[in-house]
């Protein structure tokens, strides 16, 4: 009896300290906000990242896994602007988690918090796999990082009013730290403005803009579609009137279509980590661009 | 003559004079005006640096100001982006319509047998449409689709299919709670019932283009609810969910009864989870109890009349449903691989009235009891090995198992009762599918069935499903 008595306490007091441990758990759609999160919430949060960089952010399935971890969500940070619409409103209805619903402050989509680039006038699906509210893949800028840091935190500090100032101090420190990695990627990357890349899918949009890298076109013949042989050629045949420098895909991009065009246009393919976990270097925000600019200036010279 | 010299002299010393005062003064006055000259040049080039120093700094100046004005456009647009993005549309009539989506399907079939004479042979009809589609060229269900959140606390969903002949039927129309605290989903209309893997999946989501034999056999293609289904999904990183469904259970295996009260109940649980990052499974355990009052069938007896039989009892189902899925790093858009499989185990117990009054009225009415216990399983797997293009193979078999037929000892035999021979159906099926985008789907599929008593049906249907509209999301 005082046996059992015994484990039943200890138990319950397992059960009951579990979830002191961390004040938020956190559930992140894509590695770079469960980077990023870590970033401001540091300990004070249980952080899950429903993908990883080898996964095509559009094309994930609703899990069990997934519905498993949302149902014990405080926060959801996720991209928006429709890039997890395959797969995201199925987790959240199922969940049984009315704190992450849209529209509660649960609930966080980065691209409300920064300019979106590529907004179309009209949509069709005859244009392929178009996003009406512009083009998601919004992290690859890292002044829009800065911008979601500061909006995530204060995000943070609201679900967790207990710990405000310490995602404060944490976002500032960050920010401060970012702020100054920017300025070093800017004048690392002045080499790269005007550099002609080809690109697999209209992923690295933000990442062009910021660095100035031309995008002569894309692998993909329309956004989401696989590559054909006909497009192919055709780029083949812009590549001899217009060279590019590189043809550039991300880490879960196939890399047949990018070997076929680097070894008939003889350029080199370039591989980028697109996010967290992307590549050996990419261990972090911060890695990620190093490596990223370190990869595309080892073509650029 | 001295005076006019005098004032020669003096005219020419008058004149003399200021002649001498006014050169000197001209050269002072030169001077001066070299001076001024001088020192104007000096302040004209003063002024002139200074303006040009202007300039330059106003050129400056203006380029900052373009560039300021452009980086304000930027920003402008930037934040019209940003506000169209994020607030689009928001002004508009149509703002809170639902999401709307419509599936458009069809099938060409080739079948060597004819499929209006398609059975089980073995197991009672299941009601719903089973059989394989009509030959030749037909039009299949039109699915519309309506969903959104109706208030902070509930989410509507509608989903009509539109009949190839006219007539619209409700597939789905239910309500479901989004605000219930604790992992509570409450969902109350008509609905897919959570038993098995596979009934939750509309049709068009389905491997292949119809049903495994014992959702045929047992469920009519798919077991609708109308009811209420209660559903909890425990805190636990593993995925566990407990729910159960009260309903009026008048859908095969149940009857319309008109009675108060619920006719069909059932109870599901389901876990699943992760292996690594490659691998996902699901797994469930599901039982279904209904209580069919005068639930009937036609027959054919010896004599080529028409048999009703009808039965009134009890029923139970048990289902056990796993599917497990693999993609390379968890990357499903190039390769990937799927397996599936259910098992189901069905009970009736009850009483059966055979009755030949409107045909050859031999025995009339005739009323035994009636125990069967029979079980269903299938097994499949879909590979895709490139982008857009997917092979999978299926295989269904139904077990007769055993039916105590109290009805056969009071008169009419086995001939008299053919749909209830005993027979083991079995089915391969090989299915090769092309999807050009996720919205847009055809599929070759090739059946042997072997469902009909000693027949082998060999069945070529060829299928496209598209899908227009809101973006879907699909159940795992």
């Amino acid at each position: 009896m005082k046996q059992w008595l015994k484990i039943s306490f200890c138990l319950a007091a397992c059960a009951l300290a579990q979830p002191a441990l961390a004040a938020l758990n956190i559930f992140a759609c894509t590695p770079e906000w469960g980077a990023l999160a870590k970033e401001l919430a540091g300990d004070k949060a249980n952080i899950y990242t429903a993908t990883n960089a080898l996964q095509d952010p559009h094309h994930v399935e609703a899990r069990p896994s997934l519905i498993a971890r949302a149902r014990g969500a405080d926060l959801v940070v996720c991209t928006g602007a429709d890039l997890e619409v395959g797969w995201l409103p199925l987790v959240l209805t199922q969940s049984g988690n009315p704190k992450i619903r849209a529209g509660q402050p649960g609930f966080f989509e980065a691209s409300r918090f920064v300019p979106m680039l590529e907004v179309p006038a009209s949509v069709d699906r005859s244009q392929g796999d178009v996003h009406p509210g512009g083009n998601p893949h919004i992290h690859l800028d890292p002044r829009n990082i800065s911008k979601v840091a500061a909006a995530l935190s204060e995000r943070m500090a609201q679900l967790d009013a207990a710990d405000a100032e310490n995602y404060r101090a944490r976002a500032r420190d960050f920010i401060e730290r970012w702020q100054q990695a920017i300025a070093r990627w800017e004048k690392d990357g002045a080499p790269l403005k005007g550099m002609t890349v080809v690109g697999y899918h209209k992923n690295m949009s933000y990442l062009n803009s910021w660095l100035g890298i031309r995008e002569l076109g894309s692998l993909e013949p329309k956004p989401g579609l696989p590559p054909t042989t006909a497009h192919m050629s055709e780029l083949l045949a812009r590549l001899a009137r217009d060279p590019a420098k590189a043809v550039v895909r991300s880490a879960y991009n196939d890399p047949r279509a990018a070997e076929w065009l680097t070894a008939n246009a003889k350029i080199p393919a370039v591989v980028l980590p697109f996010t967290v976990g992307g590549s050996d270097r990419a261990k972090d925000l911060f890695g990620l661009f190093d490596d990223t600019l370190a990869r595309l200036l080892a073509v650029a010279k | 003559m001295f005076k006019r010299n005098l004032i020669a002299v003096a005219v020419a010393l008058t004149c003399a004079a200021p002649a001498f005062a006014q050169d000197a003064e001209l050269a002072k006055i030169r001077g001066e005006i070299k001076q001024m000259r001088d020192s104007y040049e000096k302040r004209i080039q003063e002024l002139e640096k200074r303006l040009s120093d202007a300039e330059t700094k106003a050129g400056k100046a203006e380029t900052a100001a373009g560039k300021a004005e452009q980086s304000a456009g930027k920003a402008e647009s930037a934040a019209v982006s940003a506000a169209s993005a994020n607030n689009a549309g928001r002004s508009a009539e149509n703002t809170f319509n639902p999401a709307m989506s419509l599936i458009l399907q069809g099938t060409y079939a080739r079948t060597s047998r004819d499929p209006n004479q398609f059975r089980i042979t073995g197991f009672a009809p299941s009601g719903g449409e089973v059989g394989p589609p009509k030959r030749s060229f037909g039009l299949n269900e039109t699915e519309l689709n309506f969903s959104a959140n109706i208030d902070p606390y509930f989410r509507g969903v509608a989903i009509m299919a539109v009949a190839p002949e006219g007539g619209i039927e409700v597939e789905e129309g239910y309500f479901q709670t989004s605000a219930l605290p604790s992992g509570f989903t409450l969902k109350g209309g008509r609905f897919f019932s959570a038993l098995g893997y596979q009934n939750e999946q509309h049709q068009h989501a389905w491997d292949f283009r119809d049903a495994p034999l014992p959702y045929k056999a047992f469920l009519g293609n798919q077991l609708k609810q109308d009811g209420v289904q209660l559903k909890w999904l425990a805190p636990t990183d593993l995925f566990l969910e407990f729910g159960g469904e009260i309903a009026s259970g008048d859908k095969f295996p149940g009857s319309n009864q008109n009675k108060n009260g619920i006719g069909g109940s059932s109870l599901f649980g389901h876990l699943g989870g992760d292996i690594g990052e490659s691998t996902a499974w699901r797994a469930g355990v599901s039982h279904l109890w209904t209580s069919p009052k005068d639930r009937s069938y036609t027959d054919t007896d010896s004599l080529g009349g028409t048999v009703t039989n009808t039965f009134t009892g009890s029923t139970k189902l048990l289902a056990v449903d796993g599917v497990l899925k693999w993609a390379p790093s968890g990357n499903s858009t190039y390769r990937n691989f799927k397996l599936q499989g259910e098992y189901f185990r069905f009970k009736q117990d009850g009483t059966l009235t055979y009755n030949d009054s409107a045909g050859s009225a031999v025995f009339n009415s005739v009323s035994g009891a009636l125990q069967t216990d029979q079980s269903g399983y299938y097994v499949q797997g879909v590979w895709q090995l490139y982008p857009r293009w997917r092979v999978g193979y299926r295989y269904d078999a139904l077990r007769y198992g055993s039916v105590n037929n109290g009805v056969l000892g009071l008169g009419p035999t086995a001939v008299d009762m053919p749909v209830l021979a005993s027979h083991n159906p079995t089915r391969n099926t090989l299915m090769l599918d092309f999807s050009a985008t996720e919205f847009s789907r055809f599929r070759l599929q090739l059946a042997a069935d072997k469902s009909r008593l000693g027949v082998t049906d060999n069945q070529v249907l060829l299928q496209y499903i598209h899908s227009l509209g809101a973006h879907g999301a699909h159940k795992f």
